[in-house]
């Protein structure tokens, strides 16, 4: 579709891009004085015509700006997610106390630039549209990360993640320089074709272009052995925006890799479809299936040593990027709709545990586990939801989680491959159970009724208790998240 | 009443706890309250269940099924036959019991209660679902309130008891999710639902590392279901868990939660996976025996009494298994009679066992409650230096007579003696084996000889002989102790004595089962 006519199926982002603008300005010509508290209003009400025009938009049935970005249905589901994501993240920062001596109102204009990159990459198809969206995402992140000026660990959370984000997107960058040699074309379906016809030499040229693709999404994921600066940043970043990273840019990296590896390196264009085989015949399975068993592994052996609250987290969406990618082994439709499942319910739970995390910072100033002693007894209304997102971490009902981990388990046995992928699966969620009973032990068995307890903060706690509302509901009755997902399997094909 | 009578039994603690969320702070009297009238209610129901419970038919009865969710053929579905009922009225009897059982509790009574109702309602949900994903569910909810039950109202070991209890079971119980969906997988259309498996789950026919898939499942699904039961080598967790857990839960794991594990068995591995069972079977009764006889020697030479029960949850649960390995007694050598025999006692031994070890549990509470030590002998690093390796009580018959009589009784009933009901279920059991595996339920009867020799060793250097003078002031049993142990007592003497109403529920189901393992199997006729 040529580009004046794409314009009204861009309404979202153009709309993100222009209140942007508006809010910068609106920055400058404000007061010191209530600056904060307009920009979060302006961001706000920005975010939500952003999802009115989400609501509102249609389906054009091609690419748009010349096949550089599909909105498919696939795409809005991701959209939708950052969306509440975002929010979620603007509601709660006033009352983050991490942040109350910071200038915020750059702190917003930065979400939203970066969820206009997460918008970007959940649309993608093109490799220049796909290193340009990461790079919109990575930069913005760089900064929040890095927000807590006076704070060491915030400068070296942010020093670490701009130096692995630059060598990995390099890494990338060069790997799809390699897909556009061979194609002569930056576009995904192109690239598949071009791809499908070579035999013979090319096709070392087409692992090497494969392998350093997957460095850059595992470093947007944090897949091991691409992990490395997941626990510092997520450790020494504002705790709002440790959550925010550790679903929204994780989502959108599952989406993209899920895109490209999907279509540019199957054997045919149709996609997603019941079953899906690797441009000639690579073992990208196989690949993948080793990435994901150790990325769980390491992820939950390395947790247990944790002493941080938000480091053990932080290992733990490590582990938690190894269970997703035991579906991306297989990457029929089935395997793309759990992954998909499962980012959403990762979002709810991990957003709530971690929205825990910054209350109880907020009312004690701990991060250590063992500060955390007796919390369900001071603070019931916020240790039982975090007792919620903790079991559903672990992948016990009646919580989504065991839901999603049930359909990503599913994705390996019903297609009969890679059994000891499974058995590693289930084995790690033993182990994960054993460090999150560490934060419900310290919370609920040490400690005694004193009868004394701690005022809540009823903002705060109240998005805690509605985070924990889809944990419990989707454990039970999933039936309309599934349905949601199973509509959302569309993915945008020339011709297809 | 019929359709949704089983949906009220699972549910109705569930609303017991949904209704302590309302009630202020500083009610605490309320709490228990509550509780006691939601499983009091929920036993006048299973009561009814019993009373209308077809004996006569060999059917699912009061069977309920909804869609749940239709894109996964995951369904509502809920009914109870002869192995069902007794496990059904046994979790409501001994809820209801638990509850008046923690009638002391004051350390967060709230959360305490709530916990108790949500576990009732995990193990109800057990026994009556016929999904297998409805019954995966229960399965693991309940391990919830048992983690925090343990962990919080324990004793001085309380963290790492219930820690271990949560990973080993939970270590069974993901092998067991694997092994549930390849079912769900193989089969044709994909179900969970564990009567159309029986006639597919046979059929699967793959090999996986250079074993028969089917096996591979067996294995999943039998160790899931030994870890509960427990059987060697994976009991580890019970004797900790027994000690360190309050009275009404250690009540609840050796009085109901061991009986998931042969429940399991008998309601999934069985009837779907016969071949392997008939394979295994001569396995299962070795581990039985073991069972009997590693229990026995430990409970022993154990010097806490509470510990010393706990290890004869393990001998009798290795009785339980010796029974339930008689089903393939016919091609033994032996008769069906036998494996009749056997698999019905089996049955009956579960349900009387839950039975006297729950009594067993609550004495040992009741006396604990007044001494606040509960040593037979103290052991030779007991902190009071003076008191090592000294007896811990002694000539207790003389002061609390009511409270020895009961002890008195329950534990004749523990080491099998006639006219009470552990003799009727062991002896059915030993009879089904011997018909089976001659030489290994010889092995194994000496297990009653080890049982005789601590309950009555027990006995006799707690009650007998001169009075401790430490333990002179000790009250003997109230009321409310008198009323919860009465109910278990009774059943014991009269189940002892007229064991045919409750092998009339469970004879047809079991005869069924037997033949259907027999028959099903592609080793029929071998």
């Amino acid at each position: 579709m040529p580009n004046i006519e794409s314009l009204s199926f861009f309404l979202p982002e153009l709309f993100l891009t222009a209140s942007m603008v508006v809010i910068i300005l609106v920055d400058v010509f404000m007061g010191p004085a209530n600056r904060n508290r307009v920009v979060r209003q302006l961001s706000l009400a920005a975010l939500a015509v952003t999802a009115y025009l989400l609501w509102v938009q249609t389906d054009p049935g091609e690419a748009i700006f010349f096949g550089a970005l599909a909105v498919d249905p696939y795409s809005r589901f991701f959209k939708w997610l950052f969306l509440i994501a975002t929010a979620v993240i603007f509601f709660v920062t006033p009352y983050t106390s991490q942040l109350l001596k910071t200038a915020r109102h750059e702190y917003y204009l930065f979400l939203l630039a970066v969820m206009f990159g997460l918008f970007l990459m959940a649309s993608a198809q093109d490799l220049i549209i796909i290193y340009l969206s990461i790079e919109i995402v990575s930069i913005g992140s760089f900064v929040l990360a890095g927000f807590l000026k006076g704070d060491r660990h915030s400068n070296e959370s942010s020093l670490k993640y701009v130096i692995y984000g630059a060598f990995s997107s390099g890494v990338m960058l060069y790997g799809l320089s390699l897909l556009f040699g061979l194609a002569g074309s930056t576009n995904l379906f192109d690239v598949q074709r071009a791809l499908a016809s070579i035999t013979g030499p090319g096709d070392l040229i087409l692992v090497a272009a494969l392998l350093m693709i997957l460095v850059g999404f595992g470093y947007k994921i944090s897949m091991a052995p691409f992990h490395f600066w997941t626990p510092d940043v997520y450790q020494g970043a504002p705790t709002t925006i440790t959550a925010y990273l550790s679903v929204a840019p994780k989502a959108a990296g599952f989406a993209l890799a899920l895109r490209v590896l999907g279509i540019a390196f199957g054997d045919n264009l149709q996609f997603p479809a019941d079953q899906w085989f690797p441009v000639g015949n690579l073992a990208i399975g196989t690949v993948i299936a080793l990435f994901s068993g150790l990325t769980m592994t390491v992820g939950n052996i390395l947790a247990i040593q944790q002493n941080s609250v938000k480091r053990m987290l932080a290992y733990s969406s490590v582990a938690h990027a190894g269970y997703m990618l035991m579906a991306v082994t297989i990457l029929n439709i089935q395997a793309l709709g759990a992954v998909m499942f499962y980012l959403a319910v990762y979002l709810f739970m991990n957003l709530g545990a971690f929205l825990v995390v910054i209350l109880v910072h907020n009312k004690f100033g701990y991060d250590d586990i063992d500060d955390w002693r007796g919390l369900g007894f001071k603070l019931p209304l916020v240790a039982v939801p975090m007792g919620v997102f903790l079991f559903s971490l672990t992948g016990l009902p009646p919580t989504a989680g065991f839901v999603g981990k049930v359909y990503l388990f599913s994705v390996l046995i019903s297609s009969q491959q890679f059994w000891w992928l499974a058995v590693l699966g289930v084995l790690n969620s033993v182990v994960s159970l054993y460090y999150y009973l560490r934060i419900m032990k310290v919370m609920f068995l040490e400690g005694e009724p004193t009868g004394e307890t701690v005022s809540d903060h009823p903002a705060m706690t109240g998005m805690i208790l509605a985070l924990m509302v889809p944990v419990l509901l989707f454990g039970v009755y999933w039936s309309p998240l599934m349905g949601w997902v199973r509509a959302s399997l569309k993915i945008f094909t020339p011709g297809g | 009443m019929d359709a949704s009578i089983l949906t009220i039994l699972v549910f109705l603690p569930v609303l017991g706890a949904a209704a302590m969320l309302f009630v202020p702070r500083g009610q605490d009297e309320l709490f228990r309250w509550i509780a006691a009238g939601f499983t009091g209610v929920q036993l006048l129901f299973a009561c009814w269940v019993l009373w209308a419970f077809d004996r006569g038919s060999s059917q699912f009865q009061f069977e309920v099924v909804a869609a749940w969710i239709p894109s996964f053929n995951v369904n509502y579905h809920m009914g109870i036959d002869g192995l069902s009922m007794p496990m059904v009225f046994l979790t409501a009897l001994l809820s209801f019991i638990s509850i008046v059982a923690s009638w002391k509790i004051t350390k967060a009574p709230r959360g305490y209660f709530a916990l108790f109702l949500l576990l009732d309602a995990g193990m109800m949900g057990v026994f009556v679902s016929l999904d297998f994903f409805l019954f995966y569910m229960f399965w693991e909810v309940m391990l919830l309130p048992m983690y925090f039950l343990i962990g919080i109202w324990g004793g001085p070991q309380r963290q790492y008891a219930a820690i271990k209890f949560f990973l080993y079971t939970l270590f069974g119980s993901v092998l067991m999710l694997l092994a549930m969906l390849a079912l769900y997988f193989y089969s044709d259309p994909h179900t969970f639902n564990l009567i159309t498996l029986i006639s597919q789950a046979h059929k699967i026919d793959v090999m996986l590392w250079g074993i028969e898939m089917k096996w591979l499942i067996w294995f999943a699904l039998f160790i899931g279901f030994a870890i509960k039961v427990p059987i060697f080598p994976f009991h580890t967790w019970l004797p900790l868990a027994h000690v360190e857990a309050p009275t009404a839960v250690s009540v609840i794991l050796a009085g109901v939660l061991l009986k998931m594990g042969t429940y399991g068995l008998l309601r999934i591995s069985y009837p779907l996976l016969p071949d392997q069972t008939i394979v295994f079977a001569v396995a299962l009764a070795v581990l039985g025996v073991i069972n009997i006889i590693w229990g026995a020697a430990n409970a022993i030479a154990q010097v806490d009494l509470k510990r010393m029960v706990a290890y004869s949850s393990v001998s009798h649960m290795g009785i339980v298994l010796l029974g339930m390995a008689a089903v393939v007694s016919v091609r033994e050598g032996g008769t069906m009679a036998g494996a009749q025999l056997g698999m019905n006692g089996a049955v009956l031994q579960m349900f009387n066992h839950g039975i006297i070890t729950a009594a067993l549990f609550l004495l040992v509470g009741v006396i604990y409650d007044r001494a606040h030590h509960r040593y037979i002998v103290y052991p030779s690093d007991y902190k009071d230096k003076a008191l090592r390796g000294k007896l811990g009580f002694g000539g207790l018959a003389v002061g609390l007579p009511i409270f020895s009589g009961f002890v008195a009784l329950v534990f004749f009933a523990g080491l099998g003696l006639p006219a009470l009901s552990g003799f009727i279920s062991e002896a059915m059991c030993f009879l089904g084996g011997f018909s089976t595996f001659r030489t290994l339920t010889i092995i194994g009867t000496f297990g009653i000889l080890l049982n005789a020799v601590y309950f009555l060793r027990a006995y006799q250097r707690m009650f007998m002989g001169s009075p401790n003078e430490r333990w002179s002031g000790l009250s003997d049993m109230s009321p409310r102790e008198i009323g919860m142990l009465a109910p278990l007592v009774i059943i014991i003497i009269f189940l002892g004595v007229y064991p045919s109403p409750a092998l009339n529920v469970i004879s047809l189901t079991m005869n069924n089962l037997i033949e259907l393992v027999n028959a099903a199997s592609s080793l029929a006729g071998m």
